[in-house]
């Protein structure tokens, strides 16, 4: 079988992220940008499927800026056998919305039929929580989302999935769509003598016209601000202190 | 214009703050009818239908629909959809489930986690953790959309709308439940509570968690976690406030042992009131904080648990 991983190039999620004066985006130019997170964590979970040999492929894939470049060299370095980057913008602030890339993604799903494709639960800069769903919906397959734990038996998986009043457990039909949580696994790092060997892996440079998909936004943004914050408070010297602040302020 | 709103409903129970707080966000927009869907949703319906500005609830007792799993949820809404010029949802883990799927299979772009509803096309949404918040217009046909429920205000019950029966479940034989870990709790719901006491890494271990369990009972408060805490096993996940946790906005939020990384901020920094206790008096909590104690949790949580 083999295994699709949809990896997205985001802002570093220890970089404090700045609000242009113009309230036209966030400033994305010169700042450090990573792997999503969850990303690195779907990633990480393919290399173990084909290390526990229930996987023969990993192939990653990512729909951004050429700069995207990175982010794949990383999955490579991390494991992943191939990479397909899709050019869909010249521009770093151009986001490709989950809608154009989950059709993005189907398209490479019917040319690579692979049994599985394990994604993020959520980009940590639009926040969607889409992409995954979508993909499952466009490809008429089962999904499974926030996956904690998955166990792959023939044509089933069995997905633990965190939900808000705790755990829940599916099984799905394969092939199947996960969309990973936090607590899947612990992301592995890249050695140095595996990013050397990344750089030669196979990287396919496509356009969203070579899979007929128009990228053209829904959603057209407006503007963005900064939230509002909030007023400096207090430093108590005590309990006592905090306790007569609490009562006086009637939240207790 | 007429809106679906999807109920969530566990177990044959409505999450009644979550759907109250989604209606206040969409009953501005038009009639709103609400969908419950699953075998032994009766009493979810009827007190749907009691809550104001629910014009009609539309009830699909098929067993097929329950524990809401997202291939035949999405497939009766797509059946259902073509009269509403909405699809939404108070954004809990099963409505993140479900409305992407349906927005795919309308060729709609989803709109996730929307704070303020300006007019029908117009919606502000938070993004990178909340760090900017976004205005949004959207042209397509149909806007499917979660909200965030934290900022407002649930509308009262008092309504008599119309229960009507429909739909049945075409089997997708694409997945099925196996089984619920749900921890029986008598305390407060964490999206609602009014009052939640969270605990961090600065825990240090599960039986010491109890420290913070001891003063959400004392205050009648839920109890939230840091992702560390829950990383470490301190908590269990669905008690997690943050970027991909639950986001609250309770009156007094009490963070205790947690540094405030903007993940965490993300999940609570629009509480009414918020005290941090840290030993660390750098820790970013405190910018946020109306009162901060800087001090060892260990000697301020019991004699703040005595005192209060
Ligand atoms: C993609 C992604 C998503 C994330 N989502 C979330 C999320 O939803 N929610 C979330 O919370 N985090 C989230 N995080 C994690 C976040 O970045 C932080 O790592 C996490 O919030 C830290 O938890 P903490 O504050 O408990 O731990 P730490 O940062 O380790 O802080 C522990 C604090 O305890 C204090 N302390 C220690 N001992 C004592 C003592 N005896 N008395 C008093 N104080 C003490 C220390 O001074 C310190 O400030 C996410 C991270 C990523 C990458
Ligand atoms: N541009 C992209 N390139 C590759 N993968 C993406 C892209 N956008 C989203 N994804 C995948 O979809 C997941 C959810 O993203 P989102 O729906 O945008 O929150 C991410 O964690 C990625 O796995």
């Amino acid at each position: 079988m083999k295994v699709l991983v949809p990896v997205k190039r985001v802002i570093d999620y220890n970089v404090k992220v700045r609000v242009k004066a113009d309230g036209s985006g966030v400033d994305l130019a010169n700042v450090k940008m990573s792997m999503n997170p969850f990303d690195e964590i779907a990633v990480e979970e393919a290399i173990r499927l084909r290390e526990a040999g229930k996987v023969e492929e990993v192939v990653a894939v990512s729909i951004g800026v050429k700069q995207a470049q990175e982010t794949l060299r990383t999955a490579l370095a991390m494991g992943a056998d191939r990479a397909i980057l899709v050019v869909a913008s010249e521009d770093v602030h151009q986001d490709i919305e989950p809608l154009a890339v989950a059709k993005i993604l189907a398209a490479i799903v019917k040319e690579e039929n692979p049994g599985l494709v394990l994604c993020g639960k959520q980009a940590i800069d639009n926040d969607m929580n889409a992409t995954g769903q979508m993909l499952s919906a466009l490809l008429g397959w089962s999904q499974a989302t926030f996956a904690s734990d998955v166990s792959i038996d023939g044509d089933h998986a069995t997905v633990t999935r965190e939900v808000d009043g705790g755990l829940q457990t599916i099984k799905v039909k394969m092939p199947t769509i996960i969309s990973v949580d936090l607590r899947l696994n612990e992301p592995r790092y890249a050695s140095l003598p595996n990013i050397m060997k990344a750089k030669k892996k196979p990287l396919d440079e496509k356009t969203p016209a070579d899979y007929g998909v128009d990228v053209t936004p829904r959603l057209n943004v407006v503007k963005t601000v900064e939230p509002g914050t909030r007023k400096a408070g207090i430093i108590v010297k005590s309990v006592d202190e905090l306790v007569a602040k609490l009562k006086e302020a009637g939240a207790v | 214009m007429a809106v679906l709103l999807l109920a969530d409903v566990t177990n044959g129970a409505l999450a009644t703050d979550a759907v109250a707080k989604a209606l206040a966000a969409v009953v501005p927009l038009g009639d709103v009818h609400v969908l419950v869907a699953g075998q032994g949703g009766d009493a979810a319906a009827a007190e749907a239908a009691t809550l104001t500005g629910v014009s009609k609830v539309l009830f699909a007792p098929d067993h097929g629909f329950c524990h809401t799993l997202a291939e035949p949820v999405a497939d009766l809404i797509v059946g259902m959809g073509a009269d509403y010029t909405h699809i939404a949802a108070a954004g809990t883990s099963d409505a993140k489930n479900v409305l992407p799927r349906v927005a795919a299979l309308l060729d709609v772009m989803m709109i996730s986690e929307v704070v303020t509803v300006i007019d029908a096309e117009t919606f502000e949404r938070p993004i990178y953790a909340g760090n900017a918040i976004q205005t949004v217009t959207s042209s397509d046909k149909v806007k499917v959309m979660t909200i965030r429920t934290a900022g407002f205000e649930a509308v009262a019950a008092g309504n008599a709308a119309p229960v009507e029966t429909i739909g049945t479940a075409a089997s997708t034989g694409l997945s099925e439940w196996v089984e619920d870990k749900v921890a029986a709790s008598d305390r407060p719901e964490l999206t609602s509570a009014g009052v939640v006491v969270s605990g961090g890494r600065g825990l240090g271990s599960q039986a010491d968690f109890a420290l913070i369990e001891k003063l959400a009972d004392k205050l009648g408060a839920a109890v939230g976690a840091s992702r560390a805490a829950v990383d470490s096993g301190y908590a269990p996940n669905d008690w997690q406030v943050g970027q991909t946790g639950k986001v609250v906005a309770p009156n007094l939020y009490v963070a205790v042992g947690i540094s405030g990384a903007i993940q965490h901020l993300a999940g609570m920094k629009d509480s009414k009131i918020i005290v941090a206790i840290n030993k660390d008096e750098e820790a970013p909590i405190f910018q946020v904080a109306d009162y901060g104690l800087v001090a060892d949790l260990f000697d301020a949580l019991p004699e703040l648990t005595s005192k209060l």
